[in-house]
């Protein structure tokens, strides 16, 4: 077997290990919030014996390791069971339906905010590099730390301010449903897939200039110049191809920024992505449903950084071609 | 383009003039170069040659019009076939660069870029500045791999860098240098981190091409014997000045500057060769393994060690030479053998020694600069084996460390001082003291010479035999340089590919008869005489 296939299969199983381990842990610290989904639900007036069959109705009263277990080998198989909240008498709304037009919402702006946001520092990193320490370089550098210092909410009404109010071009709210087209919910996805973009650009930008400029004082970097190669083709073909692990790293974790992290322009731009859903279900104690998110979190955090590893070896050519 | 320039041997291909090169240090300029004169005709070798510090490689890359990071060109004209480098936008010299001027650098590992294919690079200027197709680029590479005779040259320019040998990328560097037919050469040590047997080779091959193609060449090192097989003619350098400057030839028979003849004089060093019966270190068919017994880097090594002597182990990278330190300082335990140390077995591995083993076997490395620690003074650094094997403490431990730096020939003033505020050979001096601080019985030195100057190494050796007078101390003396080994052993251990080849008193390893690959190793070292180089290839084509 290539040795490269070896090690994406060794970290692909060290990744489900890791995501057993995290339900395990998502799975008993929730045991650990206080109050519960009856309590929470009868209110205040509830009495003991009421909150009692309500729990046992939802099979709660059962002791914690049977319901995880019970939990994860459903999940194992796409099931993640059903939601609390959604339960009246014997109509049932299962989890997966639940989120699953909350997730499709939250990877289209992730996808929307990466597709403008990787390509982009790469390229104002690369260009950094090319002209380090000219105005070009400390210009960029400080607009991209100022927009990353700013709280993600002030970007966001910042933006709404400029580009709703001020100028009626994009949407205050983005609100979308189901039945919203592609390209509206292009449209109204824009402004929190730009807030996302200024929040993540700096980071993968400087992380881009850093790991080129490091391999400048490389003896190969000053051959290739005393071979003639311009300086364009110097940063380009000589010291990119060999910058790409730590960049990798850097990107790989942005993009899981974009997905687990953007509560707060959520709530701001009244998305309907996972984060809201997700804090909704936190505070009505509705477990099946924060476990699925957790554990769907979990995934996009293992796998992207697989990725990044995986970009990592394929462009060292020592692990690529061994001797 | 190159090609039309008609190649008139005895024109004047490159005159630099009074030429200045500054390099910031500490903030401030300071000359590097100090207006030099230099003239080289089409199709000559010019060879530069000094010690580090000396500008030959600053003034070798003025040759091509570029300054490293750091120096710049102050004054002088630098005329490269009627264009002034000097003057020359950018532009201008990216266009020679590569394509009419070419470098060839010191490491071949660390110039080539570890991303793209040896012939992507080989041809990247001839395309890049479409002076071939690539296809032609192509062809024409892999008929340059094989008049530089590397193995396989259809399909080795198919390999990443890191997949063929640091001989054979040296010269696919020079294949690399030669694609565009350059009138100029630049070679910066191209040989000296390779080792001898290696470096024949490739020696060989560049002398050829270049002779081939009717290029003119500078020759930068700071070995004479390398630069008397290459150059037509010399040039010392010295702190950025020109000393002397003579054909070849004329300058070997007859140098006129005292620095010049003291470059040339042979080692002065020569130890009378004593042995012992007192045997202090026995190592018994030691094996050892790295990466968990996947590769055996020591296969079955058996070496005494008299006390009192030095013991040198020579060998070239790879032979097992570091290992057999690392095993017997305990860093390596062996997976086979035994290690024993006046006449008891030595514990393996370094964890089960006691602290007084750990006392009578020292070592001092290559590098004093990363063996020493920057953010400690002279004091720290000697005092500490003073006070953990010793427990020397306060004015004691001071008093001490001052008498040690008068055993190293350093006054007392040096004691606050840090390594960062020494010279090179100062810095191996207090590694020296280091090592002795502990009253070991033995000292381990690893190629302890090989970063110094000629000059320096002369005297670091002077003060290893004069310290071994004093205290008897026992050294086994790791390198691959065999003018050092001539100078200082009593015996001498030749190692190739993790085995002893041959173990004995340096009057008969170095004398015939010899095994097979100690003859290849001793005919293999550069001899001053101008035709030794044609000799030895003579000699070894009609063996075969």
């Amino acid at each position: 077997m290539h040795p490269v296939l070896k090690t994406v299969l060794q970290r692909l199983g060290l990744g489900v290990l890791t995501l057993f381990a995290v339900s395990i842990i998502i799975f008993s610290s929730l045991q650990m919030l206080p109050g519960g989904y009856a309590q929470n639900i009868l209110g205040q007036g509830a009495t003991p014996e009421t909150v009692k069959n309500f729990n046992h109705e939802l099979g709660l009263d059962r002791p914690a390791y049977v319901r995880y277990v019970e939990w994860i080998g459903n999940a194992v198989q796409g099931d993640f069971g059903n939601s609390y909240s959604g339960t009246t008498g014997t109509i049932k709304r299962s989890v997966s339906a639940i989120i699953a037009p909350r997730l499709y919402n939250t990877f289209f702006l992730a996808a929307m905010a990466a597709v403008v946001a990787v390509p982009l520092s790469l390229l104002l990193g690369v260009l950094a590099a090319l002209y380090r320490n000219s105005w070009y370089d400390r210009i960029v550098n400080s607009i991209t730390l100022t927009t990353i210092a700013m709280p993600e909410f002030f970007i966001a009404y910042l933006l709404m301010f400029f580009f709703a109010v001020k100028h009626r071009w994009f949407y205050s709210l983005s609100t979308v449903s189901e039945s919203t087209s592609f390209w509206e919910h292009v449209n109204r996805a824009t402004l929190p897939a730009l807030t996302m973009t200024l929040v993540i650009i700096a980071h993968m930008m400087r992380m881009t200039r850093a790991s080129i400029i490091n391999l400048l004082a490389s003896p190969y970097i000053e051959m290739a110049q005393l071979k003639g190669v311009s300086k364009s083709q110097v940063i380009l073909r000589h010291a990119l191809p060999n910058a790409w692990a730590p960049i990798a790293t850097v990107i790989a974790f942005n993009l899981a920024y974009l997905v687990v992290g953007v509560v707060v322009v959520e709530v701001v731009y009244v998305y309907p992505g996972i984060g809201q859903m997700m804090v909704d279900a936190v505070s009505s104690r509705d477990m099946p449903v924060v476990q699925a998110c957790a554990l769907i979190f979990a995934a996009t955090y293992i796998l992207l950084n697989l990725l990044a590893d995986i970009v990592s070896i394929t462009t060292n050519p020592r692990l690529l071609h061994p001797k | 383009m190159a090609s039309d320039i008609k190649r008139v041997k005895g024109d004047v291909l490159l005159e630099i003039k009074n030429l200045v090169i500054d390099g910031k240090s500490d903030d401030e300029w300071k000359p590097i170069i100090r207006g030099i004169d230099l003239t080289l005709k089409r199709g000559e070798v010019l060879g530069l040659i000094g010690e580090s510090g000396a500008g030959k490689s600053t003034l070798g890359l003025a040759g091509m019009g570029y300054a490293r990071p750091g120096c710049r060109i102050t004054s002088g004209t630098i005329n490269f076939d009627g264009i002034d480098l000097v003057a020359a936008s950018e532009e201008t010299r990216r266009g020679l660069w590569g394509s009419r001027i070419a470098y060839v650098a010191q490491s071949a590992a660390a110039s080539f870029n570890p991303a793209h294919h040896i012939i992507d690079q080989t041809i990247e200027t001839a395309v890049g500045h479409n002076i071939m197709t690539r296809e032609k680029a192509e062809a024409d590479a892999r008929d340059l791999y094989k008049r530089l005779q590397l193995p396989n040259p259809d399909t080795i320019g198919l390999r990443f860098p890191h997949q063929v040998s640091g001989g054979q990328l040296q010269r696919a560097m020079t294949a690399m240098a030669m694609s565009c037919r350059p009138d100029l050469i630049i070679f910066d040590e191209p040989t000296t981190a390779l080792d001898v047997t290696t470096q024949v080779e490739v020696l060989a091959a560049m002398r050829n091409i270049v002779e081939q193609f009717n290029t003119a060449a500078i020759y930068i090192t700071h070995d004479l014997a390398v630069v008397a097989q290459m150059a037509h003619r010399i040039m010392v350098l010295r702190y950025g000045n020109l000393v002397e400057e003579a054909p070849t030839r004329e300058m070997l028979k007859q140098p006129t500057q005292e620095y010049t003849k003291s470059l040339w004089a042979v080692r002065k060093l020569q130890k009378p060769e004593t042995t012992s019966d007192d045997i202090i270190l026995n190592i018994d068919g030691v094996d050892a393994t790295y990466g968990g017994g996947t590769s055996k880097v020591l296969d079955n090594v058996t070496v005494k060690i008299p006390r009192g002597t030095t013991v040198a182990v020579v060998g070239e990278s790879g032979s097992g030479k570091s290992t057999l330190a690392r095993a017997i300082t305990g860093l390596l335990p062996p997976s086979k053998g035994t290690i024993s140390f006046n006449g008891k077995a030595l514990p393996a591995a370094l964890a089960n020694r006691d602290r007084d083993t750990l006392r009578r076997i020292q070592m001092i490395y290559q590098s004093a600069d990363t063996a020493l620690n920057p953010r400690q003074t002279v004091r720290d650094i000697i005092g500490r084996p003073l006070e953990f094997y010793l427990g020397l403490k306060g004015a004691a431990n001071d008093r001490r460390v001052v008498q040690l730096l008068e055993n190293i020939e350093l006054n007392e003033s040096y004691i606050d001082r840090y390594p960062g505020e020494m010279s090179g050979g100062q810095k191996q001096r207090i590694s020296i003291a280091r090592a002795l601080a502990a009253e070991p019985e033995l000292i381990i030195c690893d190629e302890v010479t090989s970063a110094l100057d000629q000059i320096v190494q002369e005297e670091i050796l002077q003060l290893l035999m004069k310290l071994q007078k004093e205290t008897n101390v026992t050294y086994l003396f790791i390198t691959h340089d065999i003018a050092t080994v001539r100078a200082i052993s009593d015996e001498i251990v030749v190692m190739h590919r993790g085995k002893v080849v041959q173990q004995g008193l340096k009057s008969k390893v170095l004398n015939p008869p010899y095994p097979a690959y100690t003859e290849l190793l001793l005919s293999s070292v550069p001899q001053m005489d101008p035709d030794w180089l044609t000799g030895l290839l003579a000699k070894r084509s009609a063996k075969v």
